[in-house]
């Protein structure tokens, strides 16, 4: 399988990428490609240009800033924070999900920034991005501008970007607290995408949650905030009845589809227990005792 | 003759074929290529080295696995255009005229493969890791082989295999496996 025809161009740098985009109409840009090039021979995108954005310096970091924000540039790969040392002191539920996210050889191209700019709903990442209250950074002809996820999203594979906008980096704020938090997949086999996926992110003053949030993968047409969940925990100290009912609110948030993967209701019970599971990670040794 | 028979030159259209150049195991290669030519097309097709294999093409069996600077990828999801200017190793680039890779050598020892097909991805697989973790457990082999599929052996040899090149790899000499062979591979 090939591609249909089109034009390829390698910008240096952000600004001539981002006219590139401007000049040419249906153009498109390529990250990692993990998602698009299998698009692309399949034919279910054929944009005339594309707009490789892997040979511009300067956005392949990730890291914490001094604002207590942790950064993620364009060309940050699934393998660069899989294999970080220090990605999982600052962003626990980003290092979990990290060697989650399809197999050890895509991995090497695909972008964190890319997966979220696809928009799949069985996307591992925006569903940590949720979880975290994260944003994305686009840069178009007039400047930056910063978008919360839940914005940034519009639906199944589509975003609110512009067609000369590139997202440049992913920003998590700073955590209001100690920052914990994880990540749990089922897949059938390596490499595949989630039968279900819970990504948890809480703050913690001392015992007690200060702020918290759940994203949900592969269990409705897109990326799901358990909303409900988290305000069941926000304020609690993870008691074994605020866990069951934090389980219960993210099953109920779900709308999943029985498909070759397992049935509605087998994936609504693997959600209520993986929030089970990854709470109870987390609970204090009081919580358990009482 | 098809698009992919040869290194295509199109001059139909006005999208402008491109000169790229690499060094393909070691040696500088250039070709003039459309940029919808995916790289596994210009390594088996273009360049002649047929050693890496596309079982799926569609991204999911890692039988096309090559290095690509030193990382693994799969090139039947990456452009030619894209490698201008990089380092690609295929399985050709393995062995030298009078040696196999230790890796080879591990395969063959261990019979780590049966008809072969996934056996080039698996070692540019396996060459990666142990270039950056030579002494892997098994698990860490396991895992690093996990986008690689194969259909024959049932992974045990395979691991087997790098278990051995790895040890190889470090100095010792690996211990003779022969006795654990005839299982339920
Ligand atoms: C076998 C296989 C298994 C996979 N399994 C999983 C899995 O389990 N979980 C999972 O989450 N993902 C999985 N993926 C998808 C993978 O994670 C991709 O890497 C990811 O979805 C896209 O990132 P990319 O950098 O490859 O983007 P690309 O493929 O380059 O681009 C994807 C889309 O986003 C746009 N885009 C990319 N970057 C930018 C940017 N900076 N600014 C503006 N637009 C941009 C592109 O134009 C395109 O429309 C899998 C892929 C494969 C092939
Ligand atoms: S042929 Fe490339 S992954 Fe199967
Ligand atoms: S040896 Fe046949 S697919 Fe692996």
């Amino acid at each position: 399988m090939f591609p249909s025809r089109f034009d390829y161009k390698s910008p240096t740098s952000l600004e001539e990428a981002i006219s590139l985009l401007a000049a040419n109409e249906d153009a498109k840009v390529l990250a990692g490609g993990q998602s698009l090039i299998p698009m692309m021979k399949l034919r279910f995108a054929a944009p005339a240009v594309l707009v490789d954005i892997n040979n511009i310096p300067g956005l392949d970091g990730h890291g914490a800033q001094s604002d207590g924000s942790y950064r993620i540039g364009a060309l940050v790969r699934h393998a660069d924070l899989e294999k970080s040392s220090t990605l999982g002191d600052h962003q626990p539920t980003i290092a979990a999900a990290a060697p989650l996210v399809a197999d050890p050889i895509v991995r090497t191209r695909g972008t964190f920034v890319g997966s979220v700019c696809h928009a799949d709903p069985q996307g591992d990442w925006a569903s940590c991005m949720v979880a975290l209250g994260g944003s994305i950074v686009a840069q178009g002809p007039n400047g930056r501008r910063t978008i919360a996820v839940d914005e940034f999203v519009s639906g199944p594979f589509q975003t609110v970007l512009a067609a000369d906008e590139i997202a440049v980096e992913a920003v998590i704020p700073p955590a209001s607290g100690t920052r914990k938090g994880g990540y749990l997949k089922l897949e059938r086999r390596v490499g595949d995408f989630a039968t279900a996926g819970v990504a948890l992110s809480l703050e913690m003053s001392g015992s007690t949650v200060a702020k918290a949030g759940i994203g949900l993968t592969g269990v409705g047409s897109s990326t799901i905030s358990a909303t409900e969940a988290s305000a069941v925990l926000v304020g609690s100290s993870l008691d074994d009845a605020t866990i069951a009912a934090a389980a219960e609110a993210a099953a109920a948030a779900t709308s999943p589809r029985s498909d070759h993967r397992g049935s509605a209701d087998y994936k609504r019970h693997i959600v209520a227990t993986f929030v089970r599971r990854l709470l109870a990670q987390h609970q204090p040794v009081e919580a358990k005792v009482a | 003759m098809t698009l992919f028979e040869e290194v295509p030159v199109t001059t139909t259209d006005d999208i402008p074929v491109r000169r790229v150049e690499m060094r393909v195991n070691g040696e500088t290669r250039a070709a003039n290529i459309e940029p919808r030519l995916l790289l596994a097309h210009l390594i088996r097709n273009g360049l002649q080295l047929t050693g890496t294999h596309t079982g799926c093409d569609t991204t999911n069996c890692g039988a096309c696995t090559v290095l690509f600077d030193g990382q693994p990828v799969k090139s039947c999801t990456v452009f030619a255009v894209q490698a201008d200017g990089h380092d690609i190793t295929t399985v050709e680039g393995l062995a030298t005229a009078s040696e196999l890779h230790p890796i080879q050598e591990g395969f063959k020892d261990e019979h780590g493969l049966q008809c072969g097909f996934c056996t080039p991805g698996m070692m540019l697989s396996a060459k990666a890791l142990l270039d950056e973790n030579p002494n892997p457990t098994e698990d860490e082999v396991r895992w690093a082989l996990s986008g690689n599929l194969c259909r024959c052996t049932g992974y045990q040899n395979i691991v087997k295999a790098v278990l051995w090149a790895a040890e190889k790899m470090r100095g010792g000499a690996p211990a003779d496996a022969s006795a654990d062979d005839g299982g339920d591979a």
